[in-house]
């Protein structure tokens, strides 16, 4: 991915970066996904009542700051993060790619996902939603600013835990 | 003759937990009636329906309820069905409404249950009286300091009688706002765990797991610069108790290690913070004295009132009540509390604080929801591999450790008194 000025980005090089991620996910390679982060960057889930919140005021399901997120990569390696051992097996579909706005040096991305996750017993959710991200052009490339993951689901109910990266 | 539900011999000091009561479809018959239908039942909290016409529905107890503030200002609790055929009046999550008009014929009611408006009365007789059709009411409803709880059966006990000596540390939390006046924040946490309702009851203030289960959460806070060392000869990094309440409840009451928003500092929360929570905790000690300050803030607190509702007073302070969709699963929901008072700093901080452990998404919450899965399949043996052992610090007079297991005995005694009218312990 070339670096360059946000103006010059489009669809393709945001399909790129989701595309990759989904990769990088799918297969945990966590730390690579790391790579694709800024050096603030947020992950946030809003809960499922309030799907548009700000976590400084409502209670998310996941808010986590770069710490937080270095932290979580951190658990999910170690063999003691039970709720991932043995690990989901993930599928990701990433489409409807829209850039909605621009905003300095920044995109404004929109996309449509669906996370199939399966575990032993062969129980399976599907984690059906929308992904708001902001991007930001970095000398070393499109880099994820924030990355929110909106479920369309009224509770998360027998999805359970999202203990994996959504 | 069926085996009892526990082995309870101090005498031995021996503790056991007949494992059916975990996993057979006609005990959760059974507490349906006789727990769920005998208890003061958490309904929600005062906050949540602030004004007239403000209302929440969920379910309570198994029933659709209607939590709306009437047009006097009190709360209510109405039985969401309606009095024609059966209809729930009202499907919305929350909201604010003076009239509920039923989608199937059509009838509406206003927010004091009242039934206002019949289409096509004229076709029912002189005997029809609307006022004989307002919405049903849960049969009791009362509050503790912003508390509200249903009870569905005969005449029940004061609530304040039935909380006992939980009602201790309910102050403990309401001590943490200037004004007594909490709040739920936005934002409702609802997961389903598949496993037995009890299970959630006995992990929501079992410390002996803190170290096996929580391993990852400890690394982080250790990464963070919290000190999680094990003293010698405790299972937890900082000690604390197991207390009985009264009537099944029971609290575990530690020292805390891993920082409060009222009003303990950890590097976790950032140098700015610091001045803010000396400022909270400057003031609970202008208000409350320097013990009480000391007590309020200082000391964490996992709270079970029986039989479902725990509120986790430590990181943050969690209000959390779980139903049985079956007897093998669960829905949680879970909220935060918080002063109305706190500023737009000390909010943010204290959310952030509650996800670093706890609900779906947190880094430890997750872990015990695979642990109580993972019990309830392994409970599927129960016909060869009968009982649970519960006996931890039965060896010990007098005070026992929030690692022991003597409040979890607490509610299993309460549990089996109700389950067999207090002939079968
Ligand atoms: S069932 Fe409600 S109006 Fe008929
Ligand atoms: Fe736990």
């Amino acid at each position: 991915m070339t670096a360059g000025p946000i103006d010059a980005v489009g669809r393709e090089d945001v399909e790129a970066l989701f595309y990759e991620e989904a990769a990088l996910l799918d297969a945990w390679r966590l730390d690579d996904w790391l790579g694709l982060l800024t050096a603030d960057a947020r992950y946030l889930v809003p809960p499922n009542d309030v799907p548009d919140g700000d976590p400084r005021d409502t209670l998310f399901t996941i808010a986590d700051d770069i710490r937080r997120i270095r932290g979580r990569v951190k658990r999910l390696k170690s063999e003691d993060a039970h709720a991932e051992r043995p690990r989901s097996r993930t599928r990701r579909l990433v489409s409807n790619v829209r850039i909605v706005g621009r905003d300095g040096d920044e995109l404004v991305v929109e996309a449509n996902f669906a996370v199939y996750r399966f575990r032993r017993n062969e129980r399976i959710g599907e984690y059906v939603g929308r992904y708001r991200y902001r991007l930001r052009a970095t000398a070393d490339g499109l880099r994820i600013a924030e990355r929110r993951a909106i479920l369309d689901s009224e509770e998360l109910g027998g999805l359970g835990s999202v203990s994996f990266i959504l | 003759m069926d085996a009892p539900f526990i082995i309870d011999d101090p005498g031995s000091e021996r503790f056991r937990l007949n494992r059916r009561v975990l996993v057979d479809p006609d005990i959760l018959e059974t507490e349906r009636r006789r727990i769920f239908d005998r208890c003061w039942i958490y309904l929600g909290h005062d906050s949540e329906i602030p004004e007239p016409g403000d209302f929440r529905t969920r379910q309570v107890a198994g029933r659709p309820v209607l939590f709306v503030r009437d047009r006097e200002g009190r709360a209510r609790a109405f039985l969401n069905t309606c009095r024609h055929r059966g209809t729930m009046v009202c499907r919305e999550r929350e909201g604010n409404r003076t009239r509920f008009t039923c989608v199937y014929h059509g009838w509406t009611y206003d927010h004091g249950g009242a039934l206002t408006h019949v289409p096509g009365q004229e076709s029912y007789g002189a005997a029809f009286d609307r006022a004989e059709f307002a919405l049903g009411e849960v049969p009791a409803l009362e509050a503790y300091r912003g508390f509200w709880f249903a009870h569905f059966g005969g005449e029940p006990e004061p609530l304040a009688d039935y909380l006992a000596g939980a009602r201790e540390y309910l102050d403990l939390v309401v001590d943490q706002s200037p004004g007594a006046r909490l709040e739920i924040v936005a934002g409702t946490q609802e997961y389903d765990i598949r496993a037995n309702w009890k299970l959630l009851v006995e992990n929501s203030f079992d410390d002996y797991h803190l170290h096996a289960t929580h391993a990852t959460y400890l690394e982080y806070m250790k990464d963070s610069g919290v000190s999680v060392r094990l003293p010698r000869g405790l299972m937890m990094p900082a000690p604390g108790t197991g207390k009985p309440l009264g009537n099944g409840h029971a609290v575990v009451d530690n020292v805390n290690f891993r920082g409060r928003p009222i009003a303990a500092w950890i590097p976790l929360y950032g140098e700015d913070a610091k001045t803010e929570i000396e400022s909270i905790r400057g003031e609970l000690v202008a208000r409350l004295g320097e013990d009480r300050a000391r007590r309020v803030a200082d000391t964490n607190r996992n709270l079970v009132v029986f039989p479902n509702l725990v509120i986790n007073d430590g990181s943050a302070v969690t209000v959390r009540t779980f139903w049985p969709i079956s007897v093998d699963r669960m829905r949680v929901t879970a909220w935060a509390l918080g002063p109305v008072e706190e500023s737009e700093t000390s909010r943010a901080r204290r959310l952030d604080s509650f996800l670093t452990f706890y609900g779906p998404g947190g880094l430890a919450t997750p872990d015990d929801v695979e642990a109580l899965e993972l019990v309830q399949d392994g409970l599927s043996t129960w016909r060869e591999v009968g009982w649970s052992e519960i006996s931890r610090g039965m060896n010990k007079t007098g005070e026992q450790l929030n690692t022991d297991e003597l409040h979890l005995r607490t509610f299993w005694r309460r549990w089996n008194a109700l389950m067999t009218d207090g002939a079968g312990a």
